[in-house]
């Protein structure tokens, strides 16, 4: 039985997606009557026995430095292992970019039955039926998984992180690990900023913002509402942002809390990447921008002077001089 | 050198998803198809600016599917590639049933690079790549923006969350494209003639488990209309996200 969670980690730091994924599998364990375990691969400086706090009891962690970096098939050899050890019935990943490379594979290794995007509990009425992210955000399905071993890989912001006060049994763990086939020869992380999937409030700007050198009034409003940056395709097919930003139908689906949008017209396969947004707000000078129609709030006017403005009142909100 | 990409078919961007016979299947009247766009511009320009720069590389195209495939198909080898195959069957709802299919190809084939796009729109899955490698028990690169050759190592670039990583992998592997790694194409008159010529095989599927099944969708719930805030009173927005919707 048992319900074993995935707990991703960043240079020895459990990634903050990782932590909806553990109160979301604790919840599939209390809805099954098992226990929730986490596995960690990697050197970590965090505590592991903090992971309690989200509801697992128990923590393996093979601290192996062949793990420090992801590469796929030492991964999804290593996870499978420890799914072995533990007798886990369902795997829960967080559905990031590390996810993406392992789950998949790890469902065919073992296979188990996988959703990919994850937006609610499972129902076990009938079997075991997931609802996922379908047409990037056009709709839902509902997976059934026939497998006696099934995985689940969570969609960021769809379950929310609960911390308790619970310590987990830290348990060392060897396995065997392979040696990496792929060789990781450099590597660009943006320091201290917030991956965009995981963000809980983005701003994004579109073409409205005129040229790159305008993003100032974009980043100083991130800043102060703590948002990750976004942005429509033509901006990054332009080289005005990084293509890592770019949202929508044929970049990254989102689903924050918040989604403010800049200058961005609201053309379908924008909005099929972040209509699962909780709160829209648009600032569009054109009252007629199809964006308004998807929206909560929004401003008619110049974002060259409202954002200015908004960033203050934020500052003003949070304090921030 | 043997590059083998992998194409699947999904509605057009602009098309509006609509469910029928009680939310159970897609709609598909109406739907107007085109080949994934990661598969498309990515994967398979790619590969195709790999052997305009080395034109010994053989370039097969392969996708899973009915016969409904084959316009999708000629219109890709209108862009490229030497020659496509189709696995035959009405089963493409579950992913490992299709990588198994793909990994069947790729053992026949003896390829020595696999391209996927990184997942299609339709399904979101952004599984087949890991599966297929999972089979194949090879090194997988997913998420790749760049994509190079040098003699039987394979130069990449990938999105890592928050950030990117340069990677270095001898052959053979399998990789899923994504933005970055090429520029979007469209077929010219030569090209077009060209891919009716060029060989189709359509082959049969072999035995194989299917892990998952599509049950019944939903559509989104609709928005209950828009809060317009002047734009002489910034504050009150600032004001109705921090009190109303809570979100700051
Ligand atoms: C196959 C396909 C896939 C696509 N995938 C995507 C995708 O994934 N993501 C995506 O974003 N797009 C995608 N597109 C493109 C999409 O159709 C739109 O062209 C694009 O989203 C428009 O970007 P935009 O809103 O930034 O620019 P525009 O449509 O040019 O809109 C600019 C907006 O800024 C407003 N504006 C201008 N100046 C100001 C000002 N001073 N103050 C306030 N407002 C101002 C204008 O009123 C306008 O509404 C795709 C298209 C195709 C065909």
């Amino acid at each position: 039985m048992a319900v074993l969670i995935f707990a991703d980690q960043a240079e020895g730091h459990i990634k903050k997606a990782t932590y909806e994924a553990l109160s979301y599998g604790a919840k599939i364990a209390e809805l099954t009557g098992t226990t929730a375990e986490a596995v960690v691969l990697g050197s970590v400086s965090d505590d592991l026995g903090a992971l309690g706090q989200y509801g697992v009891k128990k923590v393996y962690h093979v601290a192996n430095e062949a793990l420090n970096h992801l590469d796929a098939q030492v991964y999804t050899k290593a996870l499978a292992e420890v799914v072995q050890q533990s007798g886990a019935t369902v795997l829960v990943f967080a559905h990031n970019l590390t996810a993406r490379a392992i789950a998949p594979r790890l469902s065919a290794r073992l296979k188990a039955g996988l959703v990919a995007g994850a937006v609610g509990l499972p129902d076990t009425t009938n079997g075991f039926v997931v609802k996922k992210n379908v047409f990037s955000g056009k709709a839902y399905a509902f997976v059934k998984l026939n497998t006696d071993i099934k995985i689940v890989s969570l969609n960021p912001n769809a379950y929310k992180a609960v911390a308790g006060t619970g310590v987990a049994e830290v348990v060392p763990t060897t396995i065997t690990v392979d040696s990496p086939k792929v060789k990781v020869t450099s590597s660009d992380k943006v320091a201290g900023e917030v991956p965009l999937t995981e963000a809980t409030v983005v701003v994004s700007g579109g073409r409205g913002l005129k040229g790159p050198e305008n993003w100032g009034i974009v980043e100083d409003l991130a800043k102060a509402m703590g948002a990750a940056t976004a942005c429509s395709r033509p901006v990054a097919d332009s080289n005005w942002r990084p293509h890592h930003e770019h949202v929508g139908q044929t970049g990254e689906a989102i689903s924050p809390n918040l989604y403010v949008a800049l200058g961005i017209s609201g053309a379908i396969q924008h909005l099929a990447g972040v209509n699962r947004s909780k709160v829209i707000v648009v600032i569009n000078k054109d009252a007629e921008a199809p964006f308004f129609k998807a929206a909560d709030y929004g401003i008619v006017g110049d974002i060259f002077e409202i954002v200015p403005k908004l960033t203050e009142e934020v500052k003003k909100l949070k304090g921030i001089a | 050198m043997k590059i083998l990409v992998c194409l699947s078919k999904t509605p057009d961007t602009t098309a509006k998803i609509t469910f029928k016979n009680g939310n159970t299947q897609l709609e598909e009247a109406g739907v107007q198809w085109i080949i994934n766009p990661y598969d498309e511009w990515y994967a398979l320009v790619r590969a195709i600016e790999l052997k305009e720069k080395d034109p010994t590389i053989v370039l097969h195209l392969l996708s899973v599917g009915g016969a409904d495939l084959d316009p999708i198909i000629r219109k890709a080898l209108a862009l490229g590639g030497d020659e496509a195959i189709r696995v035959n069957t009405t089963e493409t709802s579950d992913s490992f049933y299709i990588a198994s299919q793909i990994a069947e190809v790729a053992r026949q084939g003896g390829y020595d690079l696999i391209m996927t796009g990184k997942e299609t729109i339709d399904y979101n899955g952004a599984s087949i790549g890991g599966m297929v490698a999972e089979l194949l028990d090879l090194p997988y690169i997913s998420a790749a923006s760049k994509l190079d050759l040098n003699g039987t190592t394979a130069n990449l670039s990938r999105e890592i969350d928050g950030g990117e990583e340069a990677n270095e992998v001898s052959l053979p592997v399998v990789v899923s494209c994504m933005k970055g790694m090429a520029d979007a194409r469209i077929p010219n008159m030569r090209g077009i003639m060209a891919a009716r010529t060029k060989p189709l095989k359509v082959v049969e599927p072999v035995d194989a488990e299917k892990l998952t099944t599509y049950v019944n969708y939903e559509l989104p719930p609709a928005k209950a209309g828009v809060k317009m805030v002047s734009a002489d009173n910034v504050g009150e927005l600032v004001r109705l996200l921090h009190e109303e919707a809570r979100v700051i």
